[in-house]
């Protein structure tokens, strides 16, 4: 977002108007549809007197776990299937059985064995997470250019120095984007396990307030979400920006030519 | 490739062995871990009895509604902020605010305008599907290449014939991209919702499966769950592979 | 020094005869030459080149260097790849990309090495680009990056695929000049593959011509052009036109063969 997005705001600002215009329209339309400065003074309301906060810290906790952990086995896990090509034709088939089932359906079997806890909902998000990012790395490292390899070769490094200097890197923007895909998954695993079976956290929040009617509230949460996950997506996007602004320049610049 | 298979093969038979070997010798609780033979067998009795099939075909429904619905009103967005800037920049900031709502979040506020019925669902995925194939539309159509455009219009094309005709195929790949991420989303959220608030669907049925401690079930049903977005996959990529024979085509050449 | 002999190579594609790419290929290159291949497409100057490096065995036949069979990527010997961008680090700075010529060597510290990588850029033209990286720069460019990061390793022989191939005239022009310049400072023993006669007899000391599939060298053909060379006055002598003349004359009927 380089230029001043004008339009853009406008357009937001508009639908904020709009949004407040029809729900004050109708008493009973604001039941289910409160208006938009009244979502807000009500999330204000909740994370000022600290009601939200402690659902909020319960979420990122749950989430920050989940994903480090995903990350640290996955890559390492892709690492390796990468590399190994006969480790990765052994576990294949078991990947490929396993790869089409959609994560959330591991929460009744993770509620089996690890009860309704914080491991449960951590131990769901882990098993989701890992599979973009141990997808992207297997392609990363599998997509390395041949010369490279064989520079590395010829300049006689051994297999340690080649993996670190030569290998990790080249997969690096491969692998980053597995992380990419896989921190909206960790979202949207730990609020979909707390809506299940939980007494805290976000999600569990959200579709309390809806249960008990207090909608401003579910809507208050359900901005706040929004924006947590927004604002994990911008970090990313920084961290990323600078960690591979080499990447970005050579991408850039082919689209040019 | 061929003897390759083999290995990979060989090694899930061996961990199907130890499973059963584990479930039957006691190695670990039994209930948690029941025999892969009992598993399979559950796995017979709800698929021949037709229990879990009716479970299927709802899930299946709401599902492909939903991803159907998604597809319509996403590659028409789509098309329309990738080919007119000024669309883009108008909704571009609020795109990415709904976008970045977590699906599930967005259940609650579905249950409240429609109730724990199929349309809750159905809209649940319509919101989730939308926005990857969105985004890969948009992409697509931006990235078509003004000389094809401008040669298009030296033949005479409208505006309606021009998108109909050349961005919308010169950006099939990308929607194609969008939309084979959009299954797998589609999949997921009927699954999600299913588990939230519902009485039907597989999803509902492996919870309450695990609930109800018929275990074998739970497994039976995750392994029929497995099966159907596998199958639902490869009926996919076969559809792609038809559809987009002259992309691949053109990118191995490209190779 | 180095020698190649009865070098035989095939492959086995994944359906039908085995193709030999090498029939039996054998030369002798001496200590501080510069020698050039060359020979009708698709013959197998670059699996040739790749075998010499250790980076491929061949079926039947050695490479001796020093006397020493090569079986592996030998000590004192660098392969330059023709696709010199896919060679490169694009995560690395130029400078960086030259100091990694150095760095699995023990015994220097970083700002040694820094220090004889900038030495080694500018020798080949490029001071003041330390700090770009290699998609910021041209092909030409490029390329010297990757002859720097041979360079900095003291290599003793020097095997160039093809380095200049997909360059513009009037870079390639310069980039012979530099390269012959910096051998003759350096005395490295260069072995290098051209499809470009002129290129090659404008180089060398002496020229190998290879065959069609399966190749063998017909003909040595020893270059005795003065150095240093000169891009006009060279390839204007009658001695480089004749040279040039007789090794077409061998490659179009290699071709015509085919």
């Amino acid at each position: 977002m380089a230029r001043l997005p004008g339009k853009g705001l406008a357009v937001l600002l508009g639908c904020l108007v709009l949004w407040e215009v029809l729900a004050r329209q109708s008493g009973a339309l604001a039941l289910y549809f409160p208006p938009a400065s009244q979502v807000l003074a009500t999330l204000a309301a909740i994370v000022g007197n600290g009601e939200l906060l402690g659902h909020i810290a319960a979420s990122l906790w749950r989430f920050a776990q989940g994903y480090a952990l995903a990350a640290a086995l996955a890559v390492s896990a892709g690492l390796c299937f990468g590399l190994w090509r006969p480790l990765y034709v052994l576990f294949e088939p078991l990947i490929e059985l396993l790869r089409p089932m959609p994560s959330p359906a591991t929460i009744p079997i993770a509620i089996l064995f690890l009860g309704i806890g914080d491991e449960m909902k951590v131990a769901v998000t882990v098993y989701a997470c890992s599979w973009p990012i141990l997808l992207n790395t297997i392609d990363g490292v599998r997509a390395i250019d041949p010369v490279l390899l064989n520079t590395a070769a010829t300049f006689r490094l051994g297999p340690w120095e080649r993996f670190r200097k030569v290998v990790f890197p080249a997969a690096s923007p491969q692998i980053v984007t597995g992380l990419r895909v896989s921190l909206a998954i960790a979202l949207i695993l730990v609020t979909t396990s707390e809506m299940v079976v939980s007494n805290d956290g976000l999600g569990f929040y959200i579709l309390d307030r809806q249960r008990s009617f207090q909608i401003p509230e579910m809507y208050a949460a359900i901005v706040a979400l929004a924006l947590i996950g927004y604002a994990l997506n911008w970090l990313f996007l920084t961290l990323d920006g600078w960690a591979m602004a080499w990447h970005k320049g050579l991408t850039g610049k082919e689209e040019i030519l | 490739m061929k003897e390759s298979r083999w290995s990979g093969l060989g090694f899930l038979l061996l961990l199907l062995l130890l499973w059963e070997a584990a479930g039957r010798y006691g190695w670990v609780h039994k209930l948690f871990f029941p025999p892969a033979t009992k598993i399979f067998a559950s796995f017979y009795q709800i698929v021949a009895s037709g229990e879990v099939l009716g479970h299927v075909g709802v899930s299946l429904w709401r599902a492909g509604l939903g991803y159907g619905l998604a597809a319509l009103v996403a590659i028409t967005l789509g098309v329309l902020m990738g080919y007119w800037r000024v669309v883009h920049e108008s909704f571009e900031i609020v795109v990415e605010l709904l976008r970045a709502i977590p699906p599930p979040a967005v259940i609650p506020v579905a249950i409240v305008f429609l109730g724990i019925g199929d349309q809750m669902k159905v809209f649940i995925i319509l919101f989730s599907c939308a926005f990857p194939i969105l985004v890969n539309t948009m992409d697509g159509v931006r990235g078509v290449d003004p000389v094809l455009i401008r040669t298009a219009r030296t033949f005479g094309l409208g505006q309606g014939a021009l998108l109909w005709k050349v961005v919308l195929p010169a950006a099939s790949p990308f929607i194609m991209t969008g939309l084979r991420i959009a299954l797998a989303i589609a999949l997921i959220l009927v699954v999600i919702s299913e588990m939230v608030g519902a009485t039907s669907g597989i999803g509902y049925f492996i919870l309450d499966s695990q609930r109800s401690f018929r275990i074998p079930q739970m497994y039976a049903g995750m392994l029929v769950l497995a099966l159907l977005g596998y199958t639902l996959n490869r009926c996919f990529l076969l559809a792609d592979a038809r559809l987009m024979a002259w992309h691949k085509g053109l990118t191995a050449r490209q190779r | 020094m180095l020698e190649v002999r009865e070098l035989r190579k095939q492959f086995q594609p994944l359906s039908g005869q085995p193709v030999v790419a090498l029939g039996s290929v054998s030369f002798r290159v001496e200590s501080g030459q510069f020698v050039s291949i060359v020979g009708p497409s698709g013959c197998g100057k670059s699996t040739l080149l790749q075998c010499i490096a250790g980076l491929s065995r061949p079926s039947t036949g050695r490479v001796l260097l020093h006397g020493r069979e090569v079986t592996g990527p030998p000590e004192g010997l660098i392969l330059l790849f023709q696709e010199y961008n896919k060679s490169l680090m694009a995560w690395r700075s130029v400078l960086r990309n030259v100091r990694f010529g150095l760095e699995n060597r023990a015994g220097m510290s970083r700002v040694e090495m820094d220090a004889e990588a900038q030495r080694y850029l500018e020798l080949v033209g490029l001071k003041g680009f330390e700090a770009h990286y290699p998609w910021e720069l041209s092909g030409g460019m490029q390329q010297r990056v990757a002859i720097a990061r041979a360079l900095v390793r003291r290599p003793e022989v020097m095997l160039m695929d093809e380095p200049f191939g997909s360059l513009d005239a009037l870079t390639r022009i310069e980039l012979e000049d530099a390269l012959l310049r910096l051998w003759e400072s350096l005395r490295a023993t260069i072995l290098f593959v051209t499809h470009d006669i002129e290129e090659a007899v404008y180089l060398s000391d002496r020229v190998y011509v290879l065959s069609c599939r399966p190749s063998q060298v017909i003909e040595e053909i020893e270059v005795k052009l003065e150095r240093p060379r000169n891009q006009l006055t060279t390839r204007e002598d009658p001695r480089f036109i004749q040279a040039r003349r007789h090794i077409f004359e061998l490659i179009s009927k290699e071709m015509a063969k085919a």
